[in-house]
């Protein structure tokens, strides 16, 4: 084994046991402490899959930013008799076997698939591109100028023959203009209803 | 380029898809839903990352997740006031509570 694959197996059993425990979890908090271990290491399998830009935008947003977001609200929302809500055990059963009967379904579909044949029937439709200079191929890594280039409509890496992703990029900006004023005017102070309900 | 190979990567997307299912539809903690949903949406950001490694696709797998991140990003701070307009009105975060539009 090579230490990608020692690397691998870590991080991925980090992300498993981090995402397992969300679920098994009852008190918010430590859900919330093993989600962030399970983003991390997921950021962590983005590196070795050799998708740098994606996986510091991981770290950067998801564990830097929207589970900060999602503390704050365990903190704004959680009086301590509310922390721990339970579920009943009979739909914890219910849940983990409707789980398993999931997890087997897709592990059969992924391990059934042959990849290399269908990759070999991709290569004769799509003619494969020679990338211009100082441009990497995706699966070697440092993507940030590909990337950027992509996002202001220029694929030099496919030849002109592939769309760039500025219509996408600007929609998506403006979105979130419109969601933040959107959650900062649905969550402003109002007058708090009284506690009889 | 086989040092994991795309079955192994696959693998852990579904793992991550189910915790998140099982996470939205047994939490009764408006929180904890919230969490199960970033779960699904990493699974799928998995996937997508692991194509662009192992196809001949190039680098639109990558545009595709950073699109989904920056939109979990968005859905996540919308959710969150909804959730703080819900704790403000019920004072509770219980999910079960919010039935009052039931016929």
């Amino acid at each position: 084994m090579t230490i990608d694959q020692y690397l691998f197996a870590l991080f991925a059993l980090l992300t498993c046991g981090g995402a397992i425990s969300v679920v098994i979890c009852q008190n918010v908090v430590r859900m919330a402490f093993s989600l962030i271990i399970s983003l991390a290491s997921i950021s962590a399998l983005f590196f070795l899959l050799s998708a740098d830009f994606v996986g510091a935008t991981q770290l950067m947003v998801y564990v830097g930013g929207t589970i900060v977001l999602l503390i704050f609200g365990v903190m704004l929302t959680s009086s301590s008799a509310l922390l721990q809500i339970r579920t009943s055990p009979a739909e914890g059963f219910l849940a983990a076997g409707i789980g398993v009967l999931f997890l087997s379904v897709f592990s059969f579909t992924v391990w059934s698939v042959d990849w290399d044949r269908n990759e070999a029937k991709l290569a004769g439709v799509t003619a494969v591109d020679v990338p211009p200079q100082d441009y990497n191929e995706a699966s070697s890594g440092n993507t940030v100028r590909p990337l950027a280039m992509s996002f202001v409509g220029l694929r030099p890496d496919k030849a002109g023959k592939a769309p760039g992703y500025l219509l996408p990029f600007e929609i998506v900006s403006v979105h979130l203009l419109v969601v933040l004023i959107g959650a900062a005017y649905l969550a402003r102070t109002k007058r708090r209803v009284s506690a009889e309900s | 380029m086989d040092a994991i190979g795309l079955n192994n990567v696959l693998a852990i997307g579904a793992v991550l898809f189910v915790c998140g299912v099982i996470c939205m539809t047994t939490k009764r903690n408006g929180i904890g839903v919230l969490m199960g949903v970033e779960l699904v949406l990493n699974g799928a950001n998995l996937n997508f990352v692991a194509f662009a490694r192992y196809s001949s696709m190039g680098l639109d797998g990558h545009v595709i997740s950073l699109f989904v991140i920056v939109l979990a990003a968005a859905e996540a701070a919308v959710a969150l006031a909804i959730a703080l307009n819900f704790y403000n009105n019920h004072l509770t975060i219980d999910v079960d509570r919010g039935d009052e539009l039931r016929g």
